[in-house]
């Protein structure tokens, strides 16, 4: 039995499909996008699988999410659908309610926050609004876990007898006549396509040319159907689209008349507002948002993340250690030992050391996102990003993407434009991340010692400048085309419950791991067998021999142009796709010095020029694997990625170049 | 008169949405259909977008796309 479970954004959704699957859960892909399924077993239902659908508004989508549950509740044929619906805010939730009914599944309606519209001294007169509606309809409150039983007794109830809604008549007049009768006409080829004939003939009257097309309807039906909508649109006086979504709502604001006690204003509603005059308000908005993202990026990069990286770090040095001596006092061949050591465990050791940092991150972040907080971020963002043909939605992703682009990456999910979403994952790698920060460090400790912090400023501005002016040609080429309408919901704050911030960070650690034991696994392996092996797959004692280095000499004339052609610092840059912390620790094997005499050998590399050149190179080059997995995963193509690889190193070069032949041209 | 000529604060009854496409269905959908009562609550510190308060719930949208809504202000006694 395949239950769907669909709603409005914000009405409490996912909560209740964690209520209904507990961890009983797996995140697949819908066929062909990039929107995560999750799917799970009913607890204690063997064979009554439902899957969480993107939040809808409307049965005419928008977004790539909204045409996916749209899709999948039409074609798919689930057994039964639960409709939940926002008890608070009920007038725009029955909207879509009214057009799941038109579907022809069997149907539940789940008025979900009841424990809220109670404390508020109101109440819903359930049982009228179950007959006014044809479904059966159960109050619930998914975080508080009330009611889920019998919502469950209800769904099974009506699935496993396949009893559909009952016809209810949503209006009278000239809308219901033309329904009926365009209903009438085609009832046989809605049929013969499987569709619902009164879903179709609703979207008909709406004006729907793709449902028209899909019905293979004679020349003359059509014009008799374009004949009735045309006359009802004389009798309401307004267009099609507009007289059937009126014909909804005066149904619904009747309907709700009469089964909805509402003494008073909604207590979360006039909190919420009251808590925008500072979140939102003209003079505040700015300020309180940079204390909490300064304020996150402290806890999750200084003390939480930090503490647990270290930690976490110890852990790994330690597996090294033990299994290192394992190995060595079990007599093993050196160069498996190196593998083990040198190759597995250092590099999956070195990405699983940043695990806290991300999971601390994502913690922060869906605290902010499920507290309804993102919506705001976006409200007040949204003219800055405009400037780029992107929402305010998009800003989030790339404040992240300072801490770190792999969860910046993943975090655009939220996104509800597949072209923004594309064109912010793009712009993500500009805004520098915090693995860079110790190139830097030690390059302007060595180079810059008097002007240390301007030359950082210098490279974060570059980055953003950069980015915006990529977006600006994007916007202008690659992704030319529809922006998305900028209408959306601002939802009343409410706390996450603790469950569902759970079942996400657990996700997030699952989707991490994974990565770091395919991907980043069989790239550590590259590096150490490159580094490890000589051209003639002898091994070497010296790195200087080693196939790494000449790979790094054979490319090293490409850098000489941007003053940095010896073979070191290209090397430097290739073990930088690894992880860009490698980059130091590179030059400090290859230069023999140890990261202790770094600061002074550095300048037999590099002039003060040459090293401003490459750190602009570092900071717009391709970022690591691990990023470069996450873009992949995220675009659901390689070649986008590799696309991707080429154009940042492009980039990277041709700025470095500019950099390093003006500054020449300068001093000279 | 426009929904984006309104002061913040003003309460008004829509009369009509203009334009067409996926923002004008958008619009109908999330309950901005004529007679709604609206009030205009906020604009963003940057001017814009705009937010709204309508059936029990704030939306927000930008001034160009408010341009599209014929409006009517309600007294407020």
């Amino acid at each position: 039995m395949n239950i769907a479970l669909a709603g409005n954004q914000n009405c409490g959704k996912t909560t209740l499909f964690n209520q209904l699957t507990g961890s009983n859960q797996h995140v697949g892909n819908f066929p062909g996008v990039t929107v995560d399924k999750k799917e799970g077993v009913v607890r204690g239902r063997k064979g009554m699988t439902v899957v969480d659908l993107p939040g809808i508004y409307s049965l005419s989508p928008y977004s790539s999410e909204e045409i996916v549950t749209r899709d999948y509740l039409i074609r798919e044929h689930p057994d039964a659908i639960i409709n939940i619906v926002d008890a608070g805010n009920i007038e725009r939730n029955l909207y879509l309610s009214l057009q799941l009914l038109n579907l022809d599944i069997p149907m539940v309606i789940a008025l979900n926050m009841m424990d809220e519209v109670r404390a508020n001294g109101g109440t819903i007169k359930t049982v009228e609004m179950s007959k006014a509606l044809g479904v059966p309809v159960v109050p619930i409150s998914a975080s508080s876990n009330e009611g889920i039983g019998e919502l469950i007794e209800k769904i099974q109830y009506v699935a496993s007898r396949r009893i559909k809604p009952v016809h209810v008549d949503f209006c009278g007049g000239a809308v219901h006549r033309t329904i009926h009768s365009i209903t009438h006409l085609i009832e046989d080829h809605a049929q013969a396509i499987g569709a619902a004939p009164k879903f179709a003939a609703t979207k008909l009257a709406e004006g729907d040319t793709l449902m028209l097309e899909s019905l293979h309807v004679s020349e003359n039906e059509a014009e008799t159907i374009e004949h009735t909508i045309v006359e009802m649109e004389a009798e309401t006086g307004t267009d099609r689209k507009a007289a059937i979504a009126d014909m909804r709502y005066a149904f619904i604001e009747k309907l709700s008349h009469a089964t909805v006690v509402k003494p008073a204003e909604s207590r979360q509603h006039k909190q919420s507002v009251a808590i925008d005059r500072i979140l939102t308000g003209k003079y505040t908005a700015i300020p309180v948002f940079l204390l909490i993202m300064a304020l996150v990026f402290w806890l999750t990069f200084g003390v939480i993340g930090s503490f647990l990286s270290d930690l976490m770090g110890t852990g790994v040095e330690f597996v090294t250690q033990t299994v290192t001596n394992a190995l060595l006092s079990s007599g093993a061949n050196p160069v498996i030992i190196s593998l083990v050591s040198d190759g597995i465990l250092a590099g999956v050791g070195s990405v699983l050391s940043f695990l806290p940092t991300i999971i601390t991150l994502f913690l922060f972040l869906s605290l902010l996102e499920d507290s309804g907080y993102m919506a705001r971020v976006a409200f007040v963002m949204d003219k800055l990003l405009r400037k780029i043909g992107l929402s305010g939605k998009s800003f989030v992703p790339m404040l992240i993407g300072f801490g770190c682009s792999v969860p910046a990456i993943m975090s655009t999910r939220t996104l509800t434009s597949e072209r923004d979403r594309r064109m912010t994952i793009f712009l993500v790698p500009f805004m520098s991340c915090s693995a860079k920060l110790p190139i830097y460090a030690m390059f302007t400790m060595a180079f810059f010692p008097k002007h240390s912090a301007l030359v950082m400023i210098i490279l974060y501005i570059t980055g953003m400048a950069l980015g915006i002016l990529t977006g600006l040609i994007l916007n202008k080429t690659a992704y030319k085309g529809h922006p998305v309408p900028f209408v959306m919901e601002l939802p009343n704050y409410r706390l996450p419950s603790p469950k569902t911030v759970v079942l996400l960070l657990w996700d997030k650690t699952k989707d991490f791991l994974q990565r770091a034991f395919t991907l980043i696994f069989v790239a550590s392996l590259v590096i150490w067998f490159l580094n490890t092996f000589g051209p003639g797959l002898n091994t070497v004692t010296n790195s200087d021999d080693s196939m790494l280095a000449g790979i790094g000499k054979v490319i090293a004339p490409v850098f000489a142009p941007l003053g940095f052609g010896d073979w070191r610092a290209s090397t430097a840059l290739i073990t930088g796709l690894a992880a860009k912390e490698a980059v130091i620790s590179t030059l400090a094997v290859l230069t023999g010095s140890g990261s202790a005499g770094l600061v002074t050998t550095l300048s037999e590399i590099f002039t003060p020029l040459s090293a401003f050149s490459f750190l602009i190179f570092t900071l717009l080059y391709t970022p690591c694997v691990a990023a470069i997995g996450a873009y992949r995963n995220e675009m659901k193509s390689t070649r986008a990625a590799v696309v991707m690889v080429f154009f940042q190193i492009a980039v990277a070069w041709v700025a470095a170049f500019i950099v390093y032949q003006v500054g020449l041209l300068i001093i000279h | 008169m426009k929904l984006c000529d309104l002061e913040v604060g003003t309460q008004a009854k829509i009369l009509a949405v203009n334009g067409q496409g996926a923002l004008r269905d958008r619009l109908l959908d999330m309950g901005l259909t004529p007679r709604t009562k609206i009030m205009i609550r906020k604009t963003a510190p940057m001017g814009d977008p705009i937010q709204l308060s309508l059936r029990n719930y704030e939306l927000t949208l930008r001034l160009d796309d408010a341009r599209n809504i014929d409006v009517e202000q309600v007294e407020v006694i």
